[in-house]
């Protein structure tokens, strides 16, 4: 990508962001985003580790910062 | 000529001083065969540096970066490796790279640039310095095209970005990061038994007591006095959690109970400043190694945040640091915002979800973390010049403000920007689905995989392709982002070298390039001063010669 391009993608991705919303007023749930919730949380039961106990239990990761 | 006694001007970039101090005969030296370095001086670059000085608006600008340390797990391993797993995953992506004209060149890091055990507050830390052979120096680091680079350590992979000028561009080389990660991760686990995945997790522990970092760096004046820095610094980093943080179930580290808490990393921290990063953590990390010239640039590490998913979290992460640093530079904050017991009332802050809880101030005051966060929001509108509200600043404030305000009415709306809300969004749901507690293994095990780099099994990613969470950036330029340098930092001297000319080099470091010269004889280039090195400045230079001709146009100035 070329700098003037890049460039470009800043302007415009900073304008578009600036859109930014909240999609749901304190106290209401976004329809759409309850279905699709629902949805994620079926492919969450599919795609969550098998044996997520012993999973949990033999993830150790020692010498961090 | 004793060439460990003579002071060496050496580089290229201006003003930049190099000195052989006597005593221990440094790796380069020795691999120069003891030979005399030449004085470099550039005019070309003069004239900018020049003309930056004449027109600086700023002391410095900063200059930021982000190393993060992941997470990482062989499933159905016989036993766990991960100093192993982590090498494997890292020399992978090496191999995986046929566009990469460094592929199966060996380029080592330049240790001898390094100095982790000096102290901001001016001693040298007692410990043994570690050496790294050349061997093990080409399998455990990999200097990368884009100008970060891409380790081994300890025991986790770890990935640093470039060198960035703005906030944008880091959360842009962070998420080239994570398709690094994940690319190395594709291409090693080919290399293991068919039962065999390796698990790699953007995420700070593995919540039995062991933390590993995602630390930030900040290039600073070395003008601003270090106490400045602590006292102005300190408020700040408490309080940002509640938009930087990447959300926890469950505390560690004898810290209070607590069934889901902001941070991920609140809890390891013990005291408000100190050297240590891996125990008896400090809320301040006082590593003075700037990787640049030491008299006019110090590199403030902030050990203290999360590792996060969310574009946004990233971006304001850094945009929000880079701006509060500034203004202690301008000296506008002093010890107005002084807590009392920060690390206590980090920790508290990180378990109140209602973000509403007050925190008692040294001047007996108490303050919400919103309201401390907004003062300082409020010193930076007032305080940053015309010229320092860049696009990027600009947007960064706005964006800032937005958080702050909905956080204040409700932090729930914020379920699809910030990672510990859009976490505790999903964890909620769930529970809700199979009535499971807080500490059931399945909880756990959400918490976790949220962080998981992989796109079929990585709940963040997931919610990002459904557009369950806001992006701040499209993919094409992430990919970009893996294979270029940032222009406007020296990462563009950097990277760009090592793409055109990887067989000429032996090694790079964050401040150095070391050329192979046609006789074999090294030559070292120092870049000391992290904002030259630029497209603008290189570019043509760059873009118009062989490694030779560089070497020796660099060789031609110095001798004018």
């Amino acid at each position: 990508m070329s700098t003037e391009k890049r460039q470009e993608h800043i302007k415009r991705d900073v304008e578009e962001t600036e859109e930014i919303q909240p999609n749901v007023e304190p106290g209401e749930m976004d329809e759409e985003f309850v279905e699709d919730l629902d949805s994620l949380l079926d492919e969450i039961d599919e795609i969550l580790e098998e044996d997520s106990q012993e999973f949990v239990e033999n993830y150790i990761q020692r010498g961090g910062q | 000529m004793n060439l460990h006694k003579k002071r060496h001007r050496m580089s290229e970039w201006p003003g930049a001083v190099h000195f052989f101090d006597g005593g221990q005969q440094s790796a380069v030296s020795r691999a120069c065969g003891g030979c005399i370095l030449p004085e470099f001086h550039n005019p070309l670059l003069t004239d900018s540096f020049r003309w930056l000085m004449a027109n600086k608006k700023m002391e410095i600008p900063i200059i930021m970066g982000t190393e993060t340390e992941y997470g990482i797990s062989v499933k159905n391993a016989r036993e766990q490796d991960p100093v192993a797993a982590s090498t494997l995953v890292v020399n992978a992506y090496k191999t995986s790279r046929d566009d990469a004209p460094s592929a199966n060149s060996s380029v080592t890091w330049d240790y001898d640039q390094e100095s982790p055990l000096v102290d901001a507050r001016g001693f040298l830390a007692e410990a043994e310095p570690t050496i790294t052979e050349a061997d093990t120096n080409s399998a455990v680091n990999d200097i990368l095209i884009n100008g970060g680079r891409y380790y081994v350590d300890h025991a986790h992979p770890e990935y640093c970005t470039p060198e960035c000028a703005n906030a944008r561009d880091l959360l842009l080389y962070e998420k080239a990061g994570e398709l690094i990660l994940e690319v190395s991760r594709i291409t090693a686990e080919r290399l293991l038994l068919d039962n065999q995945e390796i698990i790699i997790y953007k995420n700070n522990t593995d919540y039995k007591g062991h933390s590993y970092g995602s630390h930030e760096n900040y290039l600073m004046s070395r003008k601003v006095p270090f106490d400045a820095i602590v006292d102005g610094l300190i408020p700040f980093l408490v309080t940002r959690i509640i938009i930087t943080g990447s959300g926890k179930v469950g505390a560690e580290n004898g810290s209070d109970e607590a069934d889901y808490q902001i941070s991920q990393r609140a809890d390891f921290f013990e005291k408000e400043v100190g050297l240590s990063t891996m125990v008896n953590r400090p809320l301040i990390n006082t590593r003075d190694e700037p990787h640049a010239d030491d008299k006019l640039y110090r590199r403030l590490h902030v050990i203290v945040g999360d590792s996060n998913m969310s574009e946004l979290s990233i971006y304001l992460k850094a945009g929000i640091t880079s701006i509060v640093l500034q203004l202690i530079e301008k000296g506008v904050i002093g010890k107005k915002f002084s807590l009392k017991d920060p690390v206590a009332a980090i920790k508290h802050i990180s378990r109140d979800l209602s973000c509403r809880e007050q925190i008692e101030l040294a001047d007996g005051q108490e303050w919400t973390p919103i309201e401390v966060q907004r003062a300082y929001l409020k010193l930076a509108q007032k305080h940053l010049a015309p010229e320092e509200r860049t696009p990027v600043v600009e947007d960064v404030l706005e964006k800032w403000q937005y958080v702050l305000d909905n956080l204040e009415i409700d932090p729930m709306r914020l379920s699809q920007h910030l990672d510990w809300v859009i976490k505790k969004k999903l964890i909620d749901a769930y529970r809700k689905r199979h009535g499971y507690k807080w500490d059931d293994s399945h909880v756990q095990m959400l918490d976790l995989q949220y962080h998981d780099i992989r796109p079929d099994k990585g709940l963040y990613i997931r919610l990002l392709k459904n557009g369950h969470v806001k992006r701040l950036l499209d993919r094409e330029e992430i990919v970009h982002a893996m294979h270029y340098p940032p222009v406007d930092t020296r990462a563009y001297f950097r990277g760009t070298c090592l793409r055109k000319f990887p067989k000429h080099i032996y090694s790079a470091s964050w401040n150095s390039m070391i050329f192979i010269g046609k006789s074999g004889g090294l030559d070292k280039i120092m870049m000391d001063r992290p904002h030259f090195g630029t497209q603008k400045i290189v570019g043509e230079l760059l873009n118009n010669c062989t490694a030779e001709e560089l070497v020796k146009e660099i060789r031609g100035n110095a001798s004018e």
